[in-house]
């Protein structure tokens, strides 16, 4: 089977699926190119894994339509299965086998030939630093372990498109290096990958990535994309009550949101407003700010005005 | 490699993962061990449907030499056991209506002049005489608790009880209207017919049980997601989960017949082949069952409460307990449908009755085909999709 080179490896007009009174997700549109990383970032019930779940055969939209690697879904899942990886965001391979066991397991069901699979298994018990462990059950293995695991497992068969849901959700931030490293090297080898998260460090290093709220696409592009096309602008605040200073900022209608980091507020202002910081100036605040400065836009800053309650004053929408 | 090889492996698969998965299952490996084993010593040594002992009072209102005499040939039947004694009726009732008792033998004043007339005419109480209103007055009264119609049985048998040692006569005065030869189990022992039961009743149980939880498991621990989305078929999937308890099936029947070899001397009159024959369609057509319940159930509860369902039938109907033909037609309808009752019929006529591989035949095919069914069933009730 050949993978399409040029065409979209997923494309989804109207995406919709309902559960009885819930709209789960809502008319979603989605386009993946080939050997691109495209993220998933949306809140907690927001859909993610039913999107992911939709995508990958597993639920049967109620409206919309779906071609995953050219197949027409739901009603080619099965012929799409063998050239998809999914790594479910609970742990989904078995508690009760070992490391090899559970790879040996997936590999007999892909139907990969006996050398071929202890080949593959070793190569990937290398790769994911699982070699220590390959006799442990996975039930008794560390929650990054045992995602490092679930991530091996999906690959093993070397499938052209891969859903991970929620990865890293159980991995430190220095392993969540080195498992985005991992993914890098999948689509140098000519993979495609659609990733759930709701990690902004991880949004960042995708392609591309769609931001999800309540099961609407709320922004759709390259990280730099999205900051560029914002619609409001970054100002750090520094004050003595920041607390009460935040209460004022919250109160005007030209800011967006203002967040407590650390010793400054970050205050998001719509584009409307030229230059902020001046405009800032001339707001009769309280207590009267000691340092303004303009800054860089950040990819939670898109979230914010992509999903938060202002979410009628920017944003690129979908 | 061709697609039938490759159905093969992922059967193979799926099959050596549940091996892997039952040996580390400690709990669930020393069921299939310890439930037949346990069942078979505690149903082959309780369920007696020889009633004995049963425990009795005594009014004793003549009290003298014979009716003393009279109470120990009663006892000596060995059906009752004579635990209190009471002068009067209303506190023998008293006892039966508490439970203390099953029954109360009552010996009249009179009983002399009843055994003097009853001998006077030449005969046994089993053969009442003459028309003679005085003559057939029966020597003494038995009131029973008849809401154990086992236990009434029993005692009723008690009714033509010959007194020829207490008269003194030679015995064998009373002939039998029918002449009875009892075939294959002579000594009338219980157990006998309870051990091939028991293999029935314990398989149904294991079997049905270990598959009905099956495929709700890998739903429940959260595998099911990850199976459905590799290329496996839903029919390689039932094959790989059953066959792994066809081998417990028939570790299980082997410890039930050879320990109720050993220790009820139960025999194996019939042919071995024809046993095995019987055995395999009886595990097949219970795992299908229990196969088509796991696609039904949510979760592992439920599975096993419908375990229980299929359960409860295969005891009471499938002629474990109670006699088939007894049984109304209706109710031998639903048995036909349980593979319990099939197995119940082959099992014992093998065991106990010399029958071969012609007679298990039909049988056999019925659970056969009920086990193809099953599996259909199953595999196109299980769909690969979560909603
Ligand atoms: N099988 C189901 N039946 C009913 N409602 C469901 C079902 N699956 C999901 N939902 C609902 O659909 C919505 C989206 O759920 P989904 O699991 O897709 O969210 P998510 O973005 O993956 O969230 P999280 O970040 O917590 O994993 C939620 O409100 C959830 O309650
Ligand atoms: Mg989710």
């Amino acid at each position: 089977m050949t993978e399409p080179v040029t065409d979209p490896v997923i494309e989804a007009r109207g995406l919709t699926r309902r559960f009885g009174d819930l709209t789960a997700v809502d008319a979603l549109d989605l386009t993946v190119e080939p050997r691109t990383i495209y993220g998933f970032l949306g809140p907690n019930g927001c859909g993610k894994t039913t999107t992911v779940r939709m995508l990958t055969g597993l639920l049967t939209p109620s409206a919309g339509r779906v071609r995953v690697l050219g197949h027409q879904l739901p009603r080619d899942a099965e012929r799409l299965k063998r050239q998809i990886g999914y790594m479910t965001q609970k742990f989904s391979l078995y508690d009760d086998l070992t490391v090899a066991e559970n790879l040996g397991f997936v590999a007999e069901i892909y139907g990969l030939g006996h050398r071929v699979a202890r080949q593959r298994i070793d190569a990937l018990l290398s790769t994911y630093a699982l070699e220590p462990m390959r006799n442990r059950r996975a039930g008794r293995m560390s929650g990054g372990q045992r995602q490092r695991l679930a991530l091996a497992a999906a690959t093993i068969h070397e499938p052209a498109l891969l859903f991970l849901d929620e990865p890293t959700s159980a991995v430190d931030p220095e392993n969540r290096r080195d498992f985005w490293e991992r993914l890098f090297d999948l689509v140098d080898a000519g993979a495609s990958i659609l990733v759930s998260t709701h990690y902004m460090d991880e949004a960042e290093r995708c392609h591309r990535l769609a931001i999800m709220e309540s099961g609407h696409k709320r922004a759709d592009g390259s990280p730099d994309e999205l900051m560029a096309a914002m619609g409001a602008q970054v100002v750090e605040v520094e004050a003595p009550n920041l607390r009460a200073l935040k209460q004022r900022l919250s109160a005007l209608p030209e800011v967006i949101s203002a967040a407590q980091l650390g010793s400054r507020l970050r205050v998001l202002v719509a584009d409307r407003i030229h230059d902020p910081v001046a405009w800032l100036r001339t707001q009769p605040l309280e207590p009267v700010p000691t340092a303004l400065e303009s800054a860089r836009p950040s990819l939670e800053d898109v979230f914010v005005t992509s999903t938060g309650s202002h979410v009628g004053t920017g944003g690129q929408r979908a | 490699m061709s697609a039938l090889l490759q159905s093969v492996r992922r059967v193979l698969a799926i099959l050596s993962k549940e091996l892997t998965q039952l040996r580390r299952d400690r709990t669930t490996l020393g069921m299939v061990i310890m439930i037949p084993l346990i069942q078979l010593v505690l149903f082959g040594y309780a369920i007696n449907t020889n009633v004995r002992h049963i425990p009795a009072a005594l009014v004793d209102q003549a009290n003298t030499g014979l009716s003393r005499a009279l109470t120990e040939a009663v006892e000596a039947t060995q059906v009752v056991r004579f635990t209190e004694r009471y002068v009067d009726i209303p506190a023998a009732q008293d006892a039966i209506v508490q439970g203390r008792v099953r029954a109360a033998f009552i010996i009249p004043p009179d009983l002399s002049q009843r055994v003097a007339r009853s001998g006077s005419v030449g005969a046994g109480l089993a053969t009442p005489p003459s028309t003679d209103e005085q003559t057939s007055r029966p020597v003494a009264q038995w009131i029973v608790d008849g809401s154990d119609t086992m236990i009434a049985g029993a005692i009723k048998g008690l009714r033509a009880m010959p007194l020829t040692e207490l008269l003194r006569r030679p015995a064998n005065r009373t002939t039998p209207t029918f002449a009875v030869a009892l075939f294959f189990n002579p000594e009338q022992r219980s157990a006998i017919n309870i051990v091939p039961g028991l293999v029935a009743v314990i398989l149904t149980m294991t079997m049905v049980m270990f598959t009905s939880a099956a495929i709700v498991r890998e739903s429940e621990r959260g595998n099911m997601e990850m199976l459905i989305n590799t290329p496996v078929r839903p029919l390689e999937l039932m094959l790989g989960k059953i066959v792994p308890y066809i081998g417990i099936g028939l570790v299980q029947t082997a410890i039930i017949l050879l320990l109720g070899h050993l220790i009820f001397g139960v025999p194996l009159q019939g042919s071995p082949l024809a046993l095995a024959v019987a055995t395999l369609a009886f595990i097949g057509a219970s795992l299908a069952l229990g196969l088509v319940l796991s696609t039904i159930a949510t979760s592992q509860l439920q599975a096993m409460q419908m375990t229980v369902f299929i359960l409860l039938p295969s005891i009471l109907l499938s002629g474990f307990m109670f006699p088939y033909e007894g049984m109304p037609v209706p109710a031998q309808y639903i048995a036909e449908v349980l593979p319990a009752t099939h197995f119940m019929r082959m099992i014992r006529a093998v065991m106990l009755r010399d029958a071969g591989l012609t007679e298990v035949a039909g049988d056999s095919l019925w659970l056969l085909g009920f086990t193809l069914a099953g599996l259909l069933v199953a595999s196109l009730r299980f769909k690969k999709r979560l909603d």
